[in-house]
């Protein structure tokens, strides 16, 4: 187990070279770092001089992946992308190309982003598992059948529409909650209700589906056979045998996005204005700030490798029949 | 004549789609799947709606030069068809089947006096005298006979068809999704006679910002879903086919580095991805403009390069799933006796992998379409989607979202993408929920 897991993260290392030569060769292939001063220093009036300077000052005047003016070992250290990469494997971001230290910045902003998505995870779990389960109960029934059509509805609509009905219908009409921003500490609760009862509702269509295949698995199983055969009713059967064995695939799939919570949801944090790293990757993007596109890029990748991980750990947990070896 | 990238990729798409067809009609094996759908009313009655879409979407994609203008503008078969909605162009906002605009200005009268009004439409209902007390009239009016011409054509057909002695189309009259398909049909096409009648004299759905008609909005986003949906399957189902095979037979270095290469690809956010791709096609058209000198051309080539980029981004969970497949495929008897006897691996994977798979292919492509529809709204959202010029329903959305927040609200082109594009992907999630069960072996099984 414990070998399995170093050669898991020897693995990543590779994995996450290749994912910021790709990161890198997109960004340069799109940017020079003259684009980049202009970019951070206005683009009016910038003499040849001011960025010149401000290259230097952020590293960005060495050549970009080969330095052939220097000698053995400094042809690939005395580059862009060599002192650019090697301290993100210590996860030290560094300072943004507009001076802000990166790392503070994604601590701060890492909050908003769990504060939203982790409560739209739970709640939608919750939900979509109920309804799932009501759904097998009454399976082979007119109520089954219409509910499939209305999962079937709810997935067709696109979650722009959700979005946008929500913030008019509830926040505009209604006036119950705030349409859009974020506060410090409890008072943010407010802001939050609406974006989460939103993802939970767009998720519900796929959601329910999803789990209504795995509960109809396992109902055919000979074990449920047996309980039923016990006397037990359909409902006992239902919410303790089935559940609990159906719970292997929901953990994993759970589980694997338990790390990329961090990241936060980029559409619902524009639309919302809350301050998490979903809009903090989508800003940078427009202001083509490599260092902190870079870092969310990186940060973004070690969580999904560690997401993969964990949940082939998850897997010995729950199901013993699973070694890793 | 004029053809862009996108118009022949797609027509390329529609024979490559023909030819499988066709080749899969003639498979033994896959005879009982097609008969299951075609025997389901539901998966009939969406094709159908499907098929719909995709002749306007078709349509819209023939394009030539425009001999009216002097630019050198193009337009497609579909704007021709509409083309009284595209010059009737407003001054601004209008609400549907209204007469007046959205916005009062200061009217001067015959004799002289302003008054602070709302001034009449150029085109809309124009040919009313006194809108106020004509208009519900008139509309009722127009919109029964539209309806009516455009049932009576239908049901001339329908007649025709009746007619039909042959006894497999007495059949398929008979069906219950020979019916299913022939009530879908009557609807679209009473309806679309309907409103393209009406639209003549007023705009059905409104006008926007700049006074464009929203229903002939609405129609030209379809062909933009549409290409959307389909080439970008066009882009992955090469390389999620050609990689996964290979990757579970062969094992070994090959399975690591095709493991390690989608998993790289799969761990940078998409969106980051595609925001870079389609930056660094900006760049390489403003550097050179002198190919890119026709709009078209340019929102055309932006189009096909979203579509690459979602391809590329979106190749790997098919990937994944063929991976696996073929790991067990490969193990079967039939598979060891042509090694035994020597067949070269080539062979092996073409003539007996491939086949064995394929109903994994059909099942994800299908369930992809809806969601790459769905994707493109949510790209054009935030900008990095497809070109701001060109009609499509997210950036119908788009623009939508300020007139939200405008007193009092305009409600008309979020309505008409929502329908549209609801229309369209329900049709499709329908159409792929029976292929699935009809070509997933489990399901199969169960019955």
């Amino acid at each position: 187990m414990i070998t399995y897991i170093i050669r898991r993260f020897l693995y990543a290392l590779p994995l996450l070279m290749a994912v910021n030569v790709l990161t890198f060769v997109l960004f340069f292939v799109v940017n020079s770092p003259d684009d980049m001063a202009r970019m951070q220093l206005g683009q009016k009036h910038v003499t040849e001089q001011a960025i010149q300077n401000w290259k230097h000052q952020h590293g960005y005047d060495l050549p970009l992946l080969w330095n052939g003016g220097q000698d053995g070992g400094k042809q690939l250290t005395e580059t862009i992308f060599y002192q650019k990469s090697v301290n993100l494997f210590l996860f030290d971001f560094g300072i943004s190309d507009s001076g802000r230290n990166i790392g503070t910045d994604i601590q701060q902003r890492m909050w908003p982003s769990l504060a939203l998505a982790l409560p739209s995870l739970l709640v939608g779990l919750l939900v979509n598992i109920t309804l799932a389960l009501l759904m097998v109960l009454f399976r082979n029934s007119y109520l089954e059948l219409a509910s499939s059509v209305v999962c079937v509805m709810l997935m067709s609509v696109s979650s722009l529409f959700y979005i946008i009905g929500g913030q008019f219908f509830i926040g505009k009409l209604l006036k119950l909650v705030p349409i859009s921003g974020y506060d410090e500490g409890l008072a943010a609760a407010k802001f939050l209700i609406l974006p989460v009862i939103i993802s939970v509702v767009a998720g519900i269509g796929s959601g329910v589906r999803w789990y209504r295949t795995l509960f109809l698995e396992e109902v055919e199983k000979d074990y449920v056979r047996t309980a039923r055969a016990k006397g037990l009713t359909e409902t006992q059967v239902l919410f303790k045998h089935v559940l609990k064995n159906a719970m292997i695939p929901i953990l994993t799939g759970v589980v694997v996005v338990l790390p990329l919570l961090f990241m936060g949801s980029l559409i619902m944090e524009s639309f919302f204005s809350i301050p998490g790293l979903g809009s903090y990757t989508i800003d940078a993007i427009n202001r083509q700030d490599f260092a902190i596109v870079r870092s969310m890029v990186f940060l973004g990748s070690a969580l999904y490798i560690a997401g993969l991980l964990m949940t082939d750990i998850s897997y010995t947990l729950v199901d013993p029949r699973v070694r890793l070896n | 004549m004029l053809v862009l990238w996108t118009d022949a990729l797609i027509y390329l798409l529609v024979v490559a789609a023909g030819m499988l067809a066709w080749y899969l009609s003639r498979q033994q094996h896959m005879r009982r799947p097609l008969h299951k759908i075609a025997a389901s009313p539901v998966a009939m009655a969406s094709l159908t709606l499907l098929l719909c879409f995709a002749l306007i979407g078709l349509a819209d994609s023939i394009h030539f030069k425009d001999t009216d203008s002097r630019s050198n503008d193009a337009i497609s078969l579909l704007d021709v068809a509409c083309s009284t909605m595209r010059s009737h162009s407003e001054k601004t906002y209008s609400a549907p089947f209204s007469a007046y605009l959205y916005a009062k200005e200061t009217l001067t009268a015959e004799d002289g006096a302003t008054r602070w009004d709302y001034p009449r439409l150029t085109y809309g209902g124009a040919h009313l005298h006194d809108p106020d007390s004509e208009l519900n009239r008139d509309v009722l009016l127009k919109t029964l006979g539209g309806f009516s011409k455009g049932a009576g054509l239908m049901l001339m057909i329908l007649l025709f068809a009746w007619g039909d002695k042959r006894e497999r189309s007495r059949r398929f009259m008979r069906s219950s999704s020979g019916k299913a398909v022939w009530l879908v049909m009557f609807l679209v096409v009473s309806l679309f006679y309907t409103l393209f009648s009406l639209s003549a004299f007023y705009h059905v759905l409104g006008t926007d910002k700049v006074g464009e008609d929203v229903f002939y909005q609405a129609l030209k986003s379809i062909r933009t879903g549409l290409v959307i949906g389909s080439l970008t399957t066009l882009v992955m189902l090469p390389l999620a086919i050609v990689f996964g095979i290979m990757a579970g037979f062969f094992k070994g270095w090959v399975d690591d580095l095709i493991q390690f290469i989608y998993t790289t690809l799969n761990s940078i956010p998409s969106v980051l991805l595609i925001a870079a791709s389609i930056l660094m096609v900006q760049v390489y058209m403003t550097n050179h403009a002198e190919d890119f000198n026709n709009s078209l051309v340019r929102a055309d080539m932006r189009l096909l390069f979203l579509c690459l980029i979602l391809g590329v981004t979106s190749w790997t969970g098919l990937c994944r799933l063929l991976r696996a497949e073929t790991l067990k495929l490969r193990e079967m008897e039939y598979v060891l006796a042509a090694q035994a006897l020597g067949v070269k691996p080539a062979m092996i994977l073409f003539r007996h992998i491939l086949p064995n798979v394929m109903h994994i292919v059909l099942i994800s492509v299908v369930l992809d379409f809806s969601s790459l529809v769905l994707a493109e709204a949510v790209l054009s959202y935030i900008n990095i989607g497809v070109d701001p010029t060109t009609h499509s329903w997210g950036n119908m959305i788009n623009s939508a979202r300020l007139e939200m927040a405008r007193e009092p609200v305009v409600w008309w082109s979020l309505a008409a993408a929502f329908v549209f594009m609801f229309a369209l992907v329900l049709a499709a999630n329908l159409f792929a929920d029976s292929v699935r069960d009809a070509f997933d072996p489990r399901r199969a099984a169960r019955g």
